[in-house]
């Protein structure tokens, strides 16, 4: 019976391993397997590609801020220990320009993105696709982008216009010296 | 044996060396049954440096330990190569511990046969080495708002160079084929934060490389053990440590550490994005901020000179504050995109001297001064700080960070 298992495991075994699964001419790996993609954050693009099923409204979100974020970032996302998330639109072209999600992120899937993959700072991944929703839509709301009853999910959150969509202009270097180049 | 009044070996041989001089005859094996040698320590596994030796990376206080950046004693190198223990450091959710048997990178996304790859299959394939140097894209980012390094170490520091040894990332794109529309490749580390990049498929197809070795041995936990994207001549953050997942895409993701960090804000407001290039920058070495010349005389000013689109071709030093220029000496090889190491013999009559260094690279790029990126940039742009950094040696031979 022992020997019997064994050859069912070695053959179940050998039958999960794809036989064309290597690279063509070195012939090394294997098909990702399920496995290896748990260990990956999912990585969503500016057009929503790749946000995940859920929602979140802003009601729910003060309560996911409330309970894992406002410890660092402070009960108003006024900033603490981790930086300032609301206000400073109209501050960019100023001496003490105040960078924020509301003033400088050009896109609001990078906001899902960055939460789901790197937060809570020493908890990441431990929030829920829908609390992941929530918390951009309150962070958006607390900054004025979104309105109290605004629900965020995988269609109505790249639709998003960030204040500072437009900000941003490609590398026009060498910017200094005689072969500078002139901006954009 | 220590309170003996008998004299020590050394003064023996002193006696003896004046004995000699005095033309008597020194008595040698007398003196050795006087004082035995003694044995040095038992030969070990991993070398340590002497106890002597104090050069030691400086780290900046933040609010949580496990992010932040530590900087390399540039003060205290020689030569062009950074030992791994003092290469810089720069961390956003502290370093992972990863057991390489476990760790796996998967290239899958737009591709024809997506591949999931152990550290073992990379280093199977045909491997590269080059000796390359790496710059943090906030490098000496304090200077723009003030000089305010008064050290080389705290503010040129984010910058280090090592002999890397991986796997040419075309050679793995090819292996998975990359499908025709795609233009991007998404990079991802294995740290707390799951760092995130998007590299153009250009760069990666170029000369990007897959490294798991540093210096001869495998990378360190804290430089992307056991694999690390290397992207030469690109800002630090872009060379994404801990790397388990390059995802091709036909565009960029805009990940936080393109848009929000990692751009330049410019005076009218806009910001730059993927300015990935660290230009042509120079540093003096010795004598620099916080060292003292012992006194008046000959001195060898040394610094160091790299720039990420390729050699350096020429490093210049002024010792009266920019008025004049002498070309260094460089020293060689000097590879593309790898510390070169500049030197010009130099008196110190002990009167007061404000030195500084710039580097012109093979595409002409001259290193510019600090004034010169501010008329451009302005003074809130953060990253990618080249300028000149002079020192003024004052009269009692302390040098000191200046503003000229």
């Amino acid at each position: 019976m022992w020997k019997c298992s064994v050859v069912v495991g070695v053959v179940l075994l050998l039958a999960s391993i794809p036989l064309a699964s290597q690279s063509p001419t070195f012939g090394v790996g294997r098909p990702p397997t399920p496995e290896d993609f748990r260990e990956l954050a999912t990585a969503i693009a500016p057009d929503g590609t790749g946000l995940p099923e859920g929602s979140g409204t802003v009601a729910a979100g003060r309560e996911v801020f409330a309970a894992q974020c406002a410890r660092c970032h402070g009960q108003k996302a006024e900033g603490d220990i981790g930086p300032i998330l609301v206000g400073g639109q109209g501050t960019l072209r100023t001496p003490k320009p105040l960078k924020t999600v509301g003033s400088f992120w050009p896109y609001a899937t990078t906001l899902w993105d960055y939460i789901n993959r790197a937060m809570p700072f020493d908890k990441p991944g431990l929030l829920k696709s829908s609390e992941v929703y929530a918390a951009a839509a309150y962070i958006l709301n607390l900054n004025g982008i979104i309105g109290e009853a605004d629900v965020m999910d995988a269609k109505t959150l790249p639709k998003i216009r960030m204040p500072n969509r437009d900000g941003f202009v490609s590398d026009p270097r060498p910017d200094v010296g005689p072969k500078a180049k002139k901006p954009n | 044996m220590k309170n003996s009044k008998r004299p020590s070996r050394r003064q023996l041989l002193k006696m003896g060396a004046a004995a000699v001089g005095g033309g008597l005859l020194a008595q040698p094996k007398a003196l050795a049954a006087e004082s035995p040698g003694k044995l040095g320590i038992p030969l070990g596994p991993y070398g340590e440096r002497s106890p002597y030796e104090k050069a030691v990376r400086w780290r900046r206080d933040t609010k949580t330990p496990e992010t932040g950046s530590s900087f390399s004693p540039l003060q205290d190198s020689v030569g062009t190569l950074t030992p791994s223990s003092l290469h810089y450091e720069r961390h956003h959710a502290g370093i992972p511990f990863i057991d390489p048997a476990q760790h796996r990178l998967v290239i899958h996304g737009m591709v024809d046969r997506p591949l999931s790859l152990a550290v073992a299959d990379i280093k199977r394939l045909p491997s590269i080495t080059r000796i390359m140097v790496l710059e943090c894209g906030g490098n000496s980012g304090s200077e723009w708002t003030a000089i305010t390094g008064p050290d080389v170490q705290r503010s040129y520091g984010l910058v280090s160079c090592s002999e890397w040894t991986g796997v040419s990332l075309s050679l793995l794109l090819k292996e998975v084929g990359v499908k025709p529309d795609a233009s991007w490749v998404i990079a991802e580390g294995a740290d707390a934060c799951r760092m995130e990049r998007s590299v153009p498929l250009a760069k990666a197809l170029d000369d990007a490389l897959i490294a798991y070795g540093q210096n001869g041995e495998a990378l360190r936990p804290a430089q992307g053990y056991p694999l690390r994207l290397l992207l030469p001549g690109w800002e630090g953050n872009t060379n994404v440590k801990w790397l388990h997942s390059l995802k091709l895409t036909d565009q960029a993701y805009m990940a936080r550490d393109e848009t929000a960090k990692y751009s330049d804000l410019m005076p009218d407001g806009k910001a730059r994005i993927f300015t990935y290039r660290m230009e042509a920058k120079s540093v003096i070495t010795f004598p620099s901020g916080g060292q003292k010349l012992p006194g008046t005389g000959l001195y060898e000013l040394t610094g160091l000179a790299w720039s990420g689109s390729g050699r350096i071709e020429r490093v210049e030093i002024t010792t009266d504050g920019g008025k004049s220029w002498v070309a260094a000496k460089l020293h060689e090889p000097r590879l593309p995109i790898a510390f070169t190491r500049f030197r010009l013999p130099w008196r110190f009559d002990g009167r007061e001297a404000v030195i500084a260094s710039r580097a012109t690279d093979e595409t002409g790029y001259v290193q510019p001064t600090r004034e010169e990126l501010i008329a451009v940039r302005g003074t809130n742009s953060g990253y990618h700080f080249n300028g000149m950094k002079f020192w003024k040696i004052q009269t009692d031979g302390t040098v000191r960070n200046v503003e000229v």
